[in-house]
């Protein structure tokens, strides 16, 4: 065996050297040659670049291959009516009306997307706390660990599937107990309307909400397996308490994991199946709505990348207060 | 708890022989602890949160297992609501042989399985590159990375079909392999960007040193940053595996008419079915509420059995980077 490694090394460095010393490509000690005459200087940054982009090339490949067509076709279908017709579609150019009709003509479109926003704006913050708490909760010296984590793994699972919509149809994911506890219907009905509905809003929806925790639970509590525990050491013995080493040391060391969880919680939130403008979305799109104006695939291609946008500002929102944080802190 | 049983004896002990002082010192040093975060009133602390949250997430599961041995009679009874009358495993034999259980999930984990490695393997290479060099129009290759992630798959579906159709990789595993290699595959721009962000915290000196030893860049990725990234890798693959596991959307339209199917796509098809032999009202569809729900225990099951397995990997597998005086 070792013999034949050995045998395919050499075979191996000289595949090497016949690659990199053709007419085509050469390689001396400072330049790049290309085609014998192309001389490229060799530097450092040049290098980088050039190992950088080989490690992201079957990216790019793969988002010629897979990714661009579809997007850009459906910003292109966007413009235009779209009918089907058999295998093809027939098109018919209409400029910017399709967007124009979300905002100006459209009943609905507007106020699913309102009530959208002020949703996940409440929302987000919340399961990203919530995700924070239980990976810290099961990052500690507890018993049980095993059964702990997968028992937090569930979320993952079933927000995945099929089974959740399942679960949805016979009343499974609200709580029944929640509000029955006396003392949360006295405290509901005691306070300001205006007040009181958001929470109870709140109450209904709690647990689907820590069921999109799932993932960033998982993506922290990995993020803290990373943390050198000497580091703990090294503030306990310069007196800092728990407190003051999850806000200076845990929360810095995963400050990078938090920007990941915040856009994964915005996007599954947002394309989950059972969200109210992708269902919009798919009715629109199958033409389920009978005005002409407002139905068929161009004009859902086009509300799909007002959503979009929306989406992308939302985003922008969370991971810039993150870093506003950031600079005011330091 | 016997150490809280024990304490209390032994300060009731103390405070007998009216050595409050001493009682005073057992008990602070018992329910605090010396740092707190070692005390019995910080472990009730994070038990009863840890029994709180457990509980919500554990709702639905035992919700679908107690209605999955339910009987048709404890179905309907509007009495028994938890705990059936007695344990009823035909819905299980009924899925089972209906599904041919081990046949379609050994289907399942191969369509699962292969996709995930490519795009773990794919993902943990592009993030490395995302994460460790300057390149001209980074910043703009990482916006259309994230843009893949952001848009909505619905509106894609149409084109993504259309285009699928003409690359012929309709009715094969292809479908989902060449996509997760090329680091497009399902939620492909989240581990991408989950690498990309555990590479960055990951200190550089590691690697400066290797490279000053003379290691090329591909070696300094493959034995310096992929053992340290291994609770990253682990991650990502069981999402990657649980997501192609429970994949509907994509598998319905890619794979329908070959017999390649993923598990809740059987049991779809199997109660869609199921629902147009018996009328609306009758009692086999109140029957059907029950063997839905096993058979969504039974495609579930294997993904938690699969996950408490590898969760021990996840742990303290780090650590050893032999870095000093960071």
């Amino acid at each position: 065996m070792a013999e034949i490694m050995r045998k395919f090394g050499i075979f191996w460095d000289k595949v090497k050297f016949a690659l990199s010393h053709n007419v085509i490509y050469r390689v001396t000690n400072t330049h790049w040659i290309l085609f014998s005459f192309l001389k490229i200087k060799i530097t450092n940054k040049k290098r980088q670049s050039f190992i950088g982009l080989s490690f992201i090339l079957i990216w790019i490949i793969g988002y010629l291959i897979f990714a661009l067509y579809p997007i850009f076709y459906s910003l292109y279908l966007s413009f235009f009516k779209v009918r089907p017709d058999g295998m093809d579609l027939t098109l018919l150019f209409l400029g910017i009306d399709n967007f124009k009709a979300a905002f100006l003509y459209d009943p609905y479109y507007v106020q699913i997307l309102i009530a959208y926003i002020i949703e996940i704006v409440i929302n987000v913050p919340i399961t990203i706390v919530f995700a924070l708490v239980i990976a810290l909760l099961i990052n500690q010296n507890i018993k049980g660990k095993g059964v702990w984590r997968t028992i937090f793994f569930l979320p993952v699972i079933i927000i995945s599937g099929p089974v959740i919509g399942e679960l949805m149809n016979q009343g499974a994911t609200t709580l029944p107990s929640i509000r029955e506890y006396d003392l949360i219907r006295m405290i509901l009905s005691n306070i300001n309307p205006t007040l009181a509905n958001p929470i109870q809003a709140l109450f209904d929806r709690i647990l689907l909400v820590l069921w999109f925790a799932g993932i960033q639970i998982l993506i922290f509590l990995a993020g803290l397996q990373k943390i050198d525990k000497e580091i703990y050491e090294a503030s306990m013995v310069d007196g800092a308490g728990p407190w003051a080493s999850f806000w200076k040391i845990t929360l810095p060391s995963i400050k990078p994991l938090i920007t990941v969880s915040i856009i994964y919680t915005v996007v599954s939130m947002s394309v989950f199946s059972l969200n109210n403008v992708i269902v919009y979305i798919k009715n629109v799109m199958l033409g389920e709505s009978i005005d002409n104006l407002i139905s068929g695939y161009g004009y859902s291609a086009a509300i799909s990348w007002i959503y979009f946008v929306v989406m992308v500002l939302i985003i922008l929102l969370f991971v810039g207060l993150m870093s506003v944080k950031k600079r005011s802190r330091s | 708890m016997k150490k809280l049983f024990r304490t209390i004896k032994e300060i009731t002990k103390l405070i007998i022989k009216k050595d409050y002082v001493q009682a005073g010192y057992k008990a602070k040093r018992f329910f605090v602890g010396v740092k707190f975060t070692d005390g019995f009133l910080f472990k009730l602390f994070i038990y009863t949160l840890l029994f709180a949250f457990g509980y919500v997430y554990l709702y639905p599961m035992l919700y679908m297992i107690t209605n999955s041995l339910m009987t048709m009679e404890d179905l309907i009874d509007a009495g028994i609501k938890w705990i059936p009358s007695s344990l009823n495993f035909e819905n299980y034999q009924l899925v089972f042989s209906e599904l041919n259980f081990f046949r379609s999930l050994l289907d399942a984990f191969y369509l699962a399985t292969i996709p995930a490695i490519s795009a773990t393997v794919s993902s943990a290479i592009i993030g490395y590159g995302f994460a460790r060099f300057n390149f001209p129009l980074k910043k703009l290759l990482f916006v259309l990375m994230l843009m893949t992630f952001i848009i909505p798959p619905q509106i894609t579906m149409l084109p993504m079909f259309r285009m699928y159709a003409q690359y012929k990789l309709l009715g094969s595993i292809m479908a989902f392999v060449y996509p997760a290699i090329l680091g497009q595959g399902l939620n492909g721009a989240l581990f991408i960007l989950i690498f990309y962000q555990f590479f960055k915290m990951i200190p550089r000196a590691l690697d400066e040193s290797a490279q000053l030893d003379g290691a090329t860049p591909l070696k300094v990725f493959i034995k310096i940053y992929i053992p340290l990234a291994i609770p990253s890798i682990i991650i990502v693959f069981l999402f990657s595996f649980v997501w192609y596991y429970n994949e509907t959307y994509l598998s319905g339209l890619y794979l329908s008419g070959s017999n390649l199917l993923s598990l809740p796509l059987k049991l779809e098809q199997y109660f869609i079915r199921y629902t147009s032999i018996y009328p609306e009202g009758s009692r086999a569809r109140e029957l059907m509420r029950a063997v839905k729900l096993a058979g969504n225990v039974l495609t579930l099951l294997p993904l938690l059995i699969l996950y408490f397995f590898t969760q021990r990997y996840f742990v303290e597998s780090i650590d050893k980077t032999g870095i000093t005086g960071e």
